[in-house]
């Protein structure tokens, strides 16, 4: 197996916080890889040092060992990493189709015109959205919503793709939904690296994972043998009193 | 309207060669009255180029406009006029590439603010080197270019900013705007580069600007910084463009046409409350219209279309 992503002593202060903490892991092709942690453990940043969405203080982000640390969000997305956001984020006055056009038609190998129309409507499909493309992204559903963000990420054929978050807020029955899409993304070839919650998702998804707290890496592995880990579980649970 | 790009750009050039008749068949009024339609068509369109997908609001329209206008004052007697509209371009370009570096990253009303300083600073600058360095507060533009000459040339030049604007539209680049509008973050992840299209459109609205401002200076024969940096133009250029409606390319255009006669109107009758009845304008058309004229005529297409939809779907029900 060969690194897609090498992330290694990556630090991000917000004034005297430091949210990020020489953080190093790293993401092999074609796997599904769990990002863990309580909340303010540093995720999301992680993952927007990694997007271009924050400038690293120190520290690499190397994508097939080019290292793309501190570079602008749209070159790194044209770089081949996508990513959906943690607050869902679709265009609403656009229309469904143009939302994935969006992430068509400004990728190293633009579509633009019939071609574009024509892939996205295969992205739609893809997602279980086919055939909704004409109408507006607000009319969606929340479910819905995500799925077109997905669709979007997906639009960019991206290298590497950035989930932060995408199962959260969904009841029962559309979270097997979900699992199953990510799940043939996976199959798919996808390289995928997800910020999550949902700890079912995470044993059904993930072969391995990382799991942060309070900015730093406790523990990285098989998920099953990350999740026994002491130090986790205290992470999440607290320390027993002595 | 048309999805043909043949029959649009045909059909306007048609609307455009039909305008050009205009001075035949009006007298001297008639002509003053479309020479400032003219010139808030452009105006108002090119503002709304860049304003209406970015959503960006910006109160520097006049600053481009008295460049222009200012160019031609300084150099019109001096250069052949083709030669004294390549500079008055450039300024006008090279100004807006200085504004757009240093205001683009800023968002809401502080770009609002800064554009509206921005254009106050000019107009001072311009000002204080007139009196200390030129030892004049006013200048005279005396040119031989007569109405009907400036009203063609302000045609020719709102010909070329509609055929801009409509292919823009239908482009990636016009597309970017939308998704920048839209939503900036998103925007930078699906690999826009947003500085640069901004920066694009922001230089390429203000080109129109400024050389509309150079195509009007000769009417007035004596210009000072007050009359070619009135802060008015700016304002009205906002009114009329959101009145129309921006998200259309000819929307700018519902608001121009009407909201030039009444200025005209008020100006003549009310000289004295004029800049009052304008906010008050102002406020209304921004509370009853918020979408423009253009916004809530297409409303109410969706809304009849969605009536007759729903009919369609009982008749079929009871089938």
């Amino acid at each position: 197996m060969t690194a897609l992503l090498e992330v290694s002593g990556l630090t991000k202060r917000f004034g005297g916080l430091v949210a990020v903490r020489e953080a190093a892991f790293s993401v092999n092709e074609g796997e599904v890889m769990g990002l863990l942690g309580p909340n303010g453990s540093g995720k999301t940043t992680t993952m927007n040092l990694i997007s271009g969405s924050l400038k690293p203080d120190t520290g690499s982000v190397r994508l097939e060992g080019r290292d793309i640390a501190g570079r602008r969000p749209h070159a790194i997305a044209r770089g081949g990493i996508a990513r959906t956001f943690q607050l869902v984020r679709v265009i609403d006055d656009m229309s469904v189709r143009e939302n994935v056009i969006s992430g068509l038609a400004f990728r190293e190998n633009p579509l633009w015109g019939v071609s574009a129309n024509v892939e996205a409507e295969k992205l739609l499909a893809r997602v279980g959205l086919g055939g909704r493309g004409g109408v507006f992204a607000a009319e969606l559903t929340y479910v819905d919503q995500k799925r077109l963000e997905l669709a979007r990420a997906l639009a960019l054929s991206p290298r590497l793709l950035l989930l932060d978050e995408w199962l959260a807020g969904l009841n029962a029955t559309e979270l097997d939904g979900g699992i199953e899409l990510i799940r043939s993304l996976a199959n798919e070839g996808v390289t995928i690296l997800m910020v999550e919650h949902v700890m079912s998702a995470i044993r059904r998804l993930c072969s391995r994972c990382v799991v942060m707290n309070a900015g730093a890496v406790i523990a990285a592995g098989e998920t099953a043998a990350v999740m026994a880990e002491p130090a986790v579980i205290s992470a999440y649970l607290g320390d027993e009193d002595d | 309207m048309t999805d043909r790009p043949v029959i649009a750009i045909g059909l306007g050039a048609l609307v455009f060669a039909a305008l050009a008749f205009v001075p035949y068949m009006v007298d001297g009024y008639g002509m003053s009255l479309a020479i400032a339609i003219a010139n808030y068509t452009i105006l108002a369109t090119a503002w709304a180029l860049f304003s209406g997908p970015t959503r960006y609001i910006s109160l520097a329209t006049v600053a481009f406009f008295g460049v222009g206008a200012y160019t031609v004052a300084v150099l019109g007697e001096v250069l052949p006029w083709p030669v004294v509209m390549l500079v008055a371009a450039i300024n006008g370009c090279l100004l807006a590439l200085l504004v757009g570096l240093s205001t683009l990253r800023l968002a809401g009303i502080y770009f609002v603010i800064f554009t509206f300083g921005l254009t106050e600073l000019i107009r001072q600058v311009v000002t204080w080197y007139e009196v200390k360095v030129t030892s004049t507060v006013g200048r005279y533009v005396f040119l031989d270019i007569d109405q009907q000459a400036i009203y063609w040339q302000l045609l020719g030049v709102a010909a070329l900013l509609f055929l801009s604007g409509y292919l823009i539209g239908r482009s990636r680049l016009g597309f970017a705007l939308r998704v920048i509008g839209g939503d900036e973050m998103v925007a930078r992840h699906v690999g826009i580069d947003t500085t640069r299209a901004k920066l694009l459109l922001f230089v390429l609205s203000a080109l129109f600007m400024t050389l509309t401002g150079a195509i009007m200076a000769p009417r007035w024969t004596y210009i000072d910084p007050a009359i070619a940096f009135n802060p008015q133009v700016s304002f009205q250029t906002v009114i009329m463009a959101l009145l129309g409606g921006v998200q259309r390319l000819w929307g700018p255009l519902l608001g121009v046409i009407p909201l030039t006669l009444l200025f005209d109107w008020l100006n003549a009758h009310f000289p004295n409350h004029y800049l009052l009845i304008l906010g008050i304008v102002f406020m209304l058309i921004v509370y009853l219209l918020p979408q423009g004229v253009a916004g809530a005529l297409a409303r109410l297409r969706g809304l009849r279309s969605r009536k007759e939809r729903a009919s369609a779907a009982m008749k079929e029900a009871r089938q």
